[in-house]
C-alpha cells in the first residue's frame, strides 16, 4: 500500500508544483498592477484579495470583479491568469486521474489489496496455481465445502471471470507470474494457515518451478501438481512433491480397469463424479481391435495400457518421427476416411479419438462412425467450453483432463478416506465389486452419490459418545437409522472404516459396534448425512433409535413416568 | 551531478534565506518586515515541500517532514495577518506583528533543519 502512496505522489509532484507556479504568477500580477475604486483613487490589491480572486476564477466559479470593477489593464490579466489557472488546473486533475487509471498503478493496487485479504485469512486455505478447468473445478467443489483458496494466475480474464462467480467465501486472487516465489510469499505460502499448494497451471515447467519453490520455502507443506509427461513426473518426485497427477496415467488407468472390471470401473467413476452429477451407467468396452488416433502423450499412455490388457491397437498419428510411432504406424490425422479405411476401420471394435485438437477428435469420430456403426468410441475433450458438442456427439467416454485432474485433488484434500478406500477397493475381485454396485444403485435413483466422512468423537458426534460412556452399544445399524422413520433406512452405504488401532474394514456389515476414534466413510444422498448428524448430535434421537422408546427429557416428566434421572 | 537534489537545494535554501529575511528586523515592528517577502517564502517553501513527494529515502522523508513543519508555520503567519488585516478592525498591533514574525521564525528553524540535513546528505554521499 505504501509504494502506491509514494508513486501517486511521485507522478504527482510537476503537476502541483504548476498550480502553484500559476497561482503565483497570476496573485503577483494583480498584486502589482495599479487599479481605480469607486471614488476614482488609485489602489492596489491586497496578497488576500488576489489569492481569493485568483482561487474562484482558477476553479471556474467567477463571482465578479471584487472589491470594486476592474481597469483595463487589470483586465487584462485577468484573462491570462484565467486560461493559465485553469490550465493548470486541468492539467493537475488530468494527471491525477492518468495515474489512477494507470495499469502499472493498478496492478500495484490489485497486488496491495490481494496481499491485504490473503494477511486476513485465519482458517487454513490452499493456495492453487493456475485457473484452468481443473483449478476451477478444485475452488469450486472447495468453497462449496467452505474451504477457503487463494488463486494465482497469469490470465488477466481468469481472474476477471473470478469476480463474476458468487462464492460463499471470499476468495482472493492475482494476475501475477507464479515462478517468481515472492509472488507465492504474498500469496501467504509461508502462513502458517496455508495447508497446501495445488500447481495446475498448463507448463509442467511452471508447476515444477512452484512445487521446488514451495518444497524450499515451506518444507512441510503439502504439494499436489499436475505433470503431463514422465519426465517432469519424475523430476518433481525426486524432491519430495507430495502428490502428482498425470491426468493422461490417471485416465488410461481407469480405461484399462475398463476391461478388467466393469462394476469396478463404475465404483470408481461414481464415487469420484462431481457433486449433483447424473448417475450414468457405462457399457463395457469390446476386446478386440483397438484404433488410437494421435500418439501424443494421451495416446502413448491408452495404448500402453490396450496393450498391457492384450488388445491388438493400430496407431494413427499425423507426425510419425516427431512422436516415435512404433513400427507399422498408419501416417494421417485419422479426421479423413481413407486413413481410418487403411487403418482397417471396418474390422476394428474401438476407437480413440487422443489429439490435442478438440474438433479434429470430434471430426475422427464422427467419420469413424460413418464407416462402422458398431464403434466404442472414446474421445478426448482439450477445453471444458466445448462439452455441449461433445454429449451432442454421444461419445462412449469422453475424457476431461481438467475434471480428471480436479476431482483427484479434491478427494485428497476433502476426502483421505476415499482414496484409502479406492486403494483397497482395487484389490478386490469383480463379484465384490458387483455386490457394491448393485447395493449403491439401490440406495439411490438418478444422481451420482456424494461421499463424506464422520469421526466418531466428542467434538462431531457428542451423543455417541455419552451412549457408549452408559455402557450402550452403537452399531452401524443405527447410524443408518432414518431418525424420523425407525425401520427406515437412509439412503447411503458404508463403505469403508478405520479404527483408533489403524485397521481397516471394507464394507462394515451392519452389526459392527462403533467405538470412539473410529472414521467411517459413507455414500449416498446429500441429505442423509444430515439426518446422520441429528442422530449422532441428539441424545434422545439416538436413544429413540435404539431402545424404539422415546425417553421423556425434562426431570418433571421423567419423575412422573418412574424414570431413573440420569 | 544529481539535477533532482541540486533542484531542491534551491528551493530549500532560497526559502530559507527568504525566510530569513523577512524574519530579520525588530519583532513587533511592521516596518521591517514585508508581507511580499512572507508570500515568496510561502510559496518557495510549498515548492520545497512537493519536490520531496514520493520519496522513499529516509533522508527524503524526513526532509519532506521539516519542510512540511515549514509550510505550516508560514501559512498560519499569513493566516494571522489575513485576519487581522481583513478580518478584524484592529490592523496590524505590534502584538499581532510579533505573533506574526515568531511564527515566521519557528519556520527558520525547520528550514534551517532542512538545510543541516541536506549539506549532511551531501557530505556524506560524494557523488
Amino acid at each position: 500500500m505504501q509504494d502506491i502512496i509514494y508513486l501517486m505522489l511521485r507522478r504527482m509532484r510537476l503537476p502541483l508544483i504548476v498550480v502553484i507556479l500559476a497561482y503565483t504568477i497570476s496573485i503577483t500580477g494583480l498584486v502589482l498592477i495599479p487599479g481605480v475604486d469607486d471614488q476614482g483613487n488609485h489602489w492596489r490589491m491586497t496578497l488576500f484579495h488576489a489569492f481569493y480572486f485568483v482561487s474562484y476564477v482558477g476553479t471556474t466559479i467567477g463571482f465578479g470583479e471584487v472589491p470594486y470593477p476592474f481597469t483595463d489593464s487589470q483586465r487584462l490579466w485577468t484573462s491570462l491568469a484565467m486560461y493559465l489557472t485553469v490550465i493548470s488546473w486541468l492539467f493537475a486533475i488530468g494527471s491525477l486521474f492518468a495515474v489512477l487509471q494507470d495499469p502499472a498503478f493498478r496492478r500495484v493496487l490489485a497486488y496491495a489489496t490481494f496481499t491485504r485479504s490473503v494477511r486476513k485469512i485465519k482458517e487454513p486455505f490452499y493456495l492453487v496455481c493456475g485457473f484452468g478447468d481443473a483449478g476451477q473445478l478444485v475452488v469450486n467443489e472447495l468453497a462449496a465445502d467452505h474451504i477457503r483458496s487463494v488463486i494465482i494466475d497469469l490470465d488477466e480474464v481468469r481472474i476477471q471471470s473470478l469476480q463474476l462467480e458468487n462464492f460463499p467465501i471470499d476468495i482472493p486472487a492475482l494476475c501475477a507470474d507464479v515462478t517468481d516465489s515472492s509472488t507465492l510469499l504474498a500469496a501467504g505460502l509461508d502462513k502458517p494457515e496455508c495447508a497446501g499448494v495445488i500447481a495446475l497451471t498448463g507448463k509442467d515447467h511452471v508447476n515444477l518451478t512452484v512445487a521446488i519453490s514451495s518444497k524450499l520455502l515451506a518444507p512441510d507443506l503439502q504439494v499436489i501438481c499436475r505433470a503431463d509427461t514422465h519426465d517432469e513426473q519424475a523430476n518433481m518426485a525426486s524432491f519430495g512433491t507430495d502428490y502428482i497427477i498425470n491426468p493422461f496415467d490417471t485416465f488410461a488407468e481407469r480405461f484399462a480397469m475398463m476391461f478388467q472390471s466393469p462394476s469396478m470401473f463404475l465404483v470408481y467413476e461414481w464415487m469420484t463424479s462431481i457433486q449433483e452429477a447424473p448417475l450414468r451407467e457405462f457399457a463395457a468396452p469390446p476386446r478386440g481391435t483397438w484404433i488410437v488416433c494421435g500418439y501424443g502423450r494421451f495416446g502413448k499412455a491408452v495404448q500402453k495400457s490396450l496393450s498391457f490388457k492384450g488388445l491388438q491397437t493400430v496407431i494413427v498419428e499425423r507426425d510419425i518421427s516427431a512422436t516415435a510411432a512404433p513400427e507399422g504406424t498408419i501416417e494421417g490425422r485419422g479426421t479423413e476416411a481413407i486413413t481410418l479405411y487403411e487403418a482397417g476401420i471396418e474390422l476394428a471394435d474401438g476407437i480413440i479419438a487422443g489429439t490435442d485438437d478438440d474438433a479434429n477428435n470430434l471430426s475422427i469420430i464422427m467419420t469413424a462412425r460413418d464407416m462402422n456403426e458398431k464403434l466404442f468410441t472414446v474421445a478426448r475433450q482439450n477445453l471444458s467450453n466445448n462439452d455441449g458438442t461433445f454429449n451432442a456427439a454421444n461419445i462412449d467416454l469422453t475424457m476431461k483432463s481438467g475434471m480428471i485432474i480436479g476431482r483427484r485433488i479434491i478427494d485428497l484434500i476433502t476426502n483421505p478416506l476415499l482414496t484409502n478406500f479406492l486403494r483397497m477397493a482395487r484389490t478386490q475381485n469383480e463379484s465384490w465389486a458387483n455386490v457394491l454396485v448393485s447395493r449403491v444403485a439401490g440406495t439411490l435413483t438418478d444422481q451420482a452419490p456424494e461421499t463424506w466422512t464422520l469421526t466418531i468423537s466428542e467434538k462431531h458426534t457428542p451423543a455417541l459418545l455419552e451412549a457408549f460412556r452408559k455402557g450402550q452399544d452403537v452399531t452401524v445399524r443405527h447410524l443408518v437409522t432414518d431418525p424420523r422413520e425407525v425401520g427406515q433406512r437412509l439412503p447411503c452405504v458404508l463403505l469403508y472404516m478405520t479404527r483408533a488401532n489403524q485397521s481397516e474394514l471394507l464394507l462394515p456389515e451392519d452389526d459392527t459396534v462403533l467405538q470412539a476414534g473410529d472414521r467411517l466413510l459413507f455414500c449416498g444422498r446429500r441429505h442423509a448425512e444430515t439426518h446422520m448428524l441429528w442422530t449422532v448430535n441428539n441424545f434422545h434421537a439416538l436413544n429413540f433409535i435404539c431402545t424404539g422408546s422415546d425417553r421423556p427429557s425434562g426431570t418433571v416428566w421423567r419423575l412422573f413416568s418412574g424414570h431413573r434421572a440420569d | 551531478m544529481n539535477l533532482e537534489k541540486v533542484v531542491f537545494a534551491f528551493f530549500i535554501v532560497l526559502s530559507l534565506t527568504l525566510n530569513f529575511g523577512f524574519f530579520i528586523g525588530d519583532l513587533d515592528d511592521p516596518n521591517h518586515h514585508n508581507v511580499y517577502e512572507l508570500y515568496a517564502a510561502l510559496i518557495v517553501s510549498l515548492i520545497a515541500t512537493i519536490l520531496k513527494f514520493g520519496d522513499r529515502a529516509h533522508i527524503g522523508a524526513v526532509l519532506l517532514a521539516t519542510s512540511l513543519v515549514a509550510d505550516l508555520q508560514l501559512i498560519a503567519a499569513a493566516i494571522v495577518w489575513t485576519i487581522s488585516e481583513h478580518g478584524t478592525r484592529a490592523g496590524l498591533t505590534p502584538m499581532v506583528m510579533s505573533s506574526i514574525v515568531s511564527l515566521s521564525g519557528g519556520a527558520l528553524l525547520a528550514n534551517i533543519t532542512s538545510v543541516v540535513i541536506l549539506v549532511t546528505e551531501t557530505v556524506m554521499f560524494r557523488r
